[in-house]
């Protein structure tokens, strides 16, 4: 699997989570995604960049477009400092919420992609990688 | 300060989201529209999303709260021209919006909330020397 391009954005502020949705919307359309694929890859953007954001504390979403053979995709790592997750298998269920969210960010991002990853460490931070094929 | 403008037509309170919103500026747009619900004494809401490319759980949640809200206050709201792509997603998000009246136009937005309210959008017709 080849990265054939890729960027970073600090993602500190709510306008910094618009921006990010715009730049996962422009990657998705020039990799080719399909309308339906772009709103849902951009969609798991926006939740995953708020929790990075009011969870998280900040920090920052790494882009990667990516070729495996003929197929391309959009990855998107997002990366803070934060408390962490002390339950991820909770964190991810439906409904569950720490804030005043509807507990639908985690669960429903993951629905959303076709690869979802999470490592959190206590005190250290947490970081998501989610995958969209085209 | 950055707002969502909302238009007074008769007895009801249109909005036009034409911007990506930031969560700040959907949270001021759910204040402005109770606020003004109960100044005006809106019968109802009719709030056009076809401009947005997404609605997120927290846009769904403003949305479903000023809906909630308004029924409250005494007044119906409509969500009209969601995007096909927008509505798919939604769905696997696990949003349903329950509770929210949706309609695909402004038109037939419009229709719903005349049916809703039983009554024209428009002034009581004793109002018309008004400026």
């Amino acid at each position: 699997m080849a990265v054939t391009r890729h960027e970073a954005l600090e993602l500190r502020t709510e306008e910094q989570v618009v921006r990010v949705r715009q730049h996962a919307r422009k990657w998705a359309a020039e990799l080719g995604f399909s309308l339906v694929d772009q709103t849902k890859v951009v969609t798991a953007a926006s939740e995953l960049a708020r929790n990075t954001v009011v969870y998280g504390g900040g920090g920052q979403v790494r882009f990667a477009a990516l070729q495996e053979g003929v197929r391309r995709g959009l990855r998107l790592v997002f990366e803070d400092q934060g408390p962490g997750i002390a339950d991820v298998e909770l964190a991810l269920r439906d409904g569950y919420t720490t804030g005043n969210g509807l507990g639908l960010g985690l669960g429903g991002a993951k629905r959303l992609v076709n690869e979802f990853e999470i490592e959190s460490r206590p005190g250290r931070g947490t970081r998501i990688t989610i995958t969209r094929w085209k | 300060m950055e707002r969502i403008p909302i238009l007074k037509m008769g007895g009801f309170l249109l909005v036009t989201i034409q911007v990506d919103m930031h969560d700040r500026l959907a949270m001021q747009l759910q204040d402005d529209l109770t606020e003004m619900i109960s100044r005006t004494g809106a019968r109802g809401v009719l709030i056009d999303i076809s401009s947005l490319e997404l609605v997120d759980s927290f846009i769904g949640r403003v949305i479903a709260n000023i809906a909630s809200m308004s029924r409250i206050l005494d007044a119906e709201t409509v969500v009209v021209g969601m995007r096909p792509a927008v509505a798919i997603t939604l769905v696997e998000l696990g949003l349903s919006l329950a509770g929210v009246r949706t309609a695909l136009n402004v038109d037939k937005g419009m229709r719903l909330l005349r049916t809703a309210v039983g009554c024209e959008p428009e002034e009581p017709a004793d109002g018309r020397d008004e400026a």
